[in-house]
């Protein structure tokens, strides 16, 4: 009995801190979030919150700033992890083969993902308004050394798929760098041997292999796209604007930014919160059934 | 067929160091820029500098600015990081032993919970984390915003739920006999847990304490809403922000901080290069 006693006291002791702080930090308020997204809560000391149903998921269908922003959103996310995934696979190959300093390679294109997004966020902004006219300037080329490339709608998504490329590729490019040096040595020769080419060994043998690693790297990509708040702020801060069906919208707003901005900018903490709360539930769906299509096609494979 | 091999390779030479300049580039932009007057780096922004010594006035400069307090900023970095990885790892290690070594049906769904934590994006729970924080001022008077305490309690809740995932996973494949043994020599579960467990579970401390790092080193939006932009306790991204805000770009000076503010992080990749990678690929497929 006693010794019961102290087991129970013990295995709660170890649980409390990490169990307590997880609950006050991310469960209570999870479920507090639910709440005041069905409220008018605006934050401000002393008011009360009002039920008021569903209403701020209703305006927030009818807001074209959403819309837009939810569009913009997906557009971001499916570019990028195209982006990120080819050039990091493409660097995989490339620091796998039998060349020189192949280390040193890896680590130089690693080291950009260490610098958070808000330094690397004005790093890009910097680059893209001074130094890449001055460049256009160098080479004699107009077109480039006037390209006001943050005052257009999409190029300026373009300048933070780039931004956001550079800082992540590198990273995946280490889990296909170890994906591809599992793929067993024997199996390729053998394949040679056989008469193979460069294409039917990729399609055949690297790319089932490293199959297992895709799945890994498209959920990441994809989650930390959509998820993407950091570079945003610093490089376009939103802008510029757009007009989307008669009403203007800042071009490069995507959700985590719109969500800050409605409730921080425009005081409506509840409406805020209801869209985080379809961003949330979004990213869940897309995300399993990302990673679900993918576990298929593994085995397919 | 020979000459043909040598070939290739040296086109996959230059082709893999061309790529490794272009990624390289910004790098380049950010430190001869960092090294330059305002009116220099507006007129020859991809020039190497006139003066290099520009570039000791350049860090003297955001030394002392009152903006950006680089010193206490640093300081305050350190602090929270270094803080927040010991207690994540030591508190998460502490809950996954106990949880993986009592199979209760408590137990599962305490797991549960806390993997429900890894696909609950930081935007549903911030507005009201603010206001739980506050509620908890006003009526407990603790205050936890714009506190080192505070900030640290928020990363431990956010930490959990990957340490704890990747702890319980590892301490499965431990076997109990080992404990048993301990047991049997007389000691007590704290004893074994603190003497036994944690010496074994050192790899996957390093692996949890580099993704840690690096995401709170670099971790703006969570500080931005715990400690306020400007405030009196500054991380570095929080200092950078609250500068190139207030300032209408002054690019050189820019520069010359995002060049101090990486170069902490960037000393301790080359110097812990191949912990740091192997941890982040382990820590990513796991």
């Amino acid at each position: 009995m006693n010794k019961r006693i102290k087991d129970n006291l013990v295995f709660w002791l170890f649980l409390a801190p990490a169990l307590f702080s997880f609950l006050v930090v991310v469960i209570i308020p999870f479920f507090m979030g639910l709440y005041y997204s069905m409220t008018d809560w605006t934050a401000v000391a002393g008011l009360e919150a009002n039920w008021v149903g569903f209403k701020n998921y209703e305006d927030m269908f009818s807001d074209l700033a959403f819309r837009y922003s939810f569009i913009r959103t997906f557009l971001f996310s499916v570019l990028s992890v195209i982006t990120i995934n080819v050039i990091a696979l493409f660097f995989a190959f490339l620091v796998t083969r039998e060349i020189r300093f192949r280390n040193f390679y890896r680590a130089g294109f690693f080291i950009p993902n260490l610098i958070g997004g808000l330094v690397l966020g004005y790093i890009w902004q910097f680059i893209f308004k001074e130094v890449v006219p001055a460049i256009g300037g160098l080479l004699g080329i107009n077109f480039i050394e006037n390209l006001l490339l943050l005052a257009d709608p999409n190029l300026t998504l373009i300048g933070l798929i780039m931004a956001f490329t550079w800082q992540y590729a590198g990273y995946i490019m280490m889990i296909y760098v170890a994906a591809l040096l599992n793929v067993p040595q024997e199996l390729l020769e053998a394949s040679e041997i056989d008469g193979a080419n460069f294409w039917q060994k990729l399609r055949n043998i690297t790319i089932p292999m490293i199959a297992q690693a895709f799945t890994i790297t498209s959920f990441l990509t994809l989650v930390n796209s959509f998820k993407q708040y950091d570079i945003i702020v610093a490089l376009t801060a939103g802008g510029p604007t757009d007009i989307y069906k008669g009403e203007v919208v800042n071009s490069t707003e995507l959700l985590a930014v719109h969500i800050y901005n409605i409730a921080f900018k425009y005081n409506k903490m509840a409406q805020g919160q209801a869209r985080a709360i379809i961003f949330f539930l979004v990213l869940s769906v897309v995300s399993i059934a990302q990673v679900y299509y993918n576990k298929q096609k593994e085995i397919e494979m | 067929m020979e000459s043909k091999n040598k070939y290739i390779k040296i086109l996959l030479q230059i082709v893999t160091i061309s790529f490794f300049l272009v990624t390289l580039f910004p790098f380049f932009v950010v430190i001869v820029n960092a090294a330059k007057s305002s009116l220099e780096i507006i007129t020859e922004p991809i020039a190497f500098p006139e003066h290099w010594t520009q570039l000791f006035a350049n860090i003297k400069e955001i030394w002392t600015s009152p903006n950006i307090r680089y010193a206490s900023s640093v300081y305050s970095s350190i602090i929270i990081t270094s803080i927040s990885l010991l207690t994540i790892s030591i508190f998460s290690a502490m809950a996954a032993w106990v949880l993986v070594r009592r199979k209760t049906p408590i137990s599962t769904v305490i797991f549960l919970l806390f993997i429900s934590g890894l696909i609950i994006p930081f935007q549903v729970v911030m507005f009201p984390l603010i206001a739980l924080f506050r509620m908890i001022n006003e009526t407990l008077g603790i205050r936890l915003l714009r506190e080192y305490h505070g900030m640290i309690f928020a990363y431990i809740g956010f930490g959990a739920p990957l340490a704890v995932f990747m702890f319980h996973g590892f301490i499965k494949s431990i076997p109990l006999e080992l404990e048993e043994a301990a047991l049997l020599d007389g000691c007590s579960k704290p004893q074994i847990f603190f003497k036994v467990i944690m010496p074994i579970l050192k790899p996957i401390f390093v692996t949890i304490s580099i993704l840690n790092a690096i995401w709170i080193w670099n971790d703006f939006l969570l500080p931005s809403l715990i400690l306020g932009i400007g405030q009196d306790v500054q991380t570095i991204p929080l200092a950078i922000a609250n500068f190139a805000g207030s300032f209408v770009k002054k690019w050189d000076l820019i520069m010359t901080a995002v060049l101090m503010a990486a170069a902490p992080i960037i000393v301790g990749f080359i110097i812990a290069q191949k912990h740091i990678i192997k941890g982040m690929v382990s820590g990513s497929i796991k």
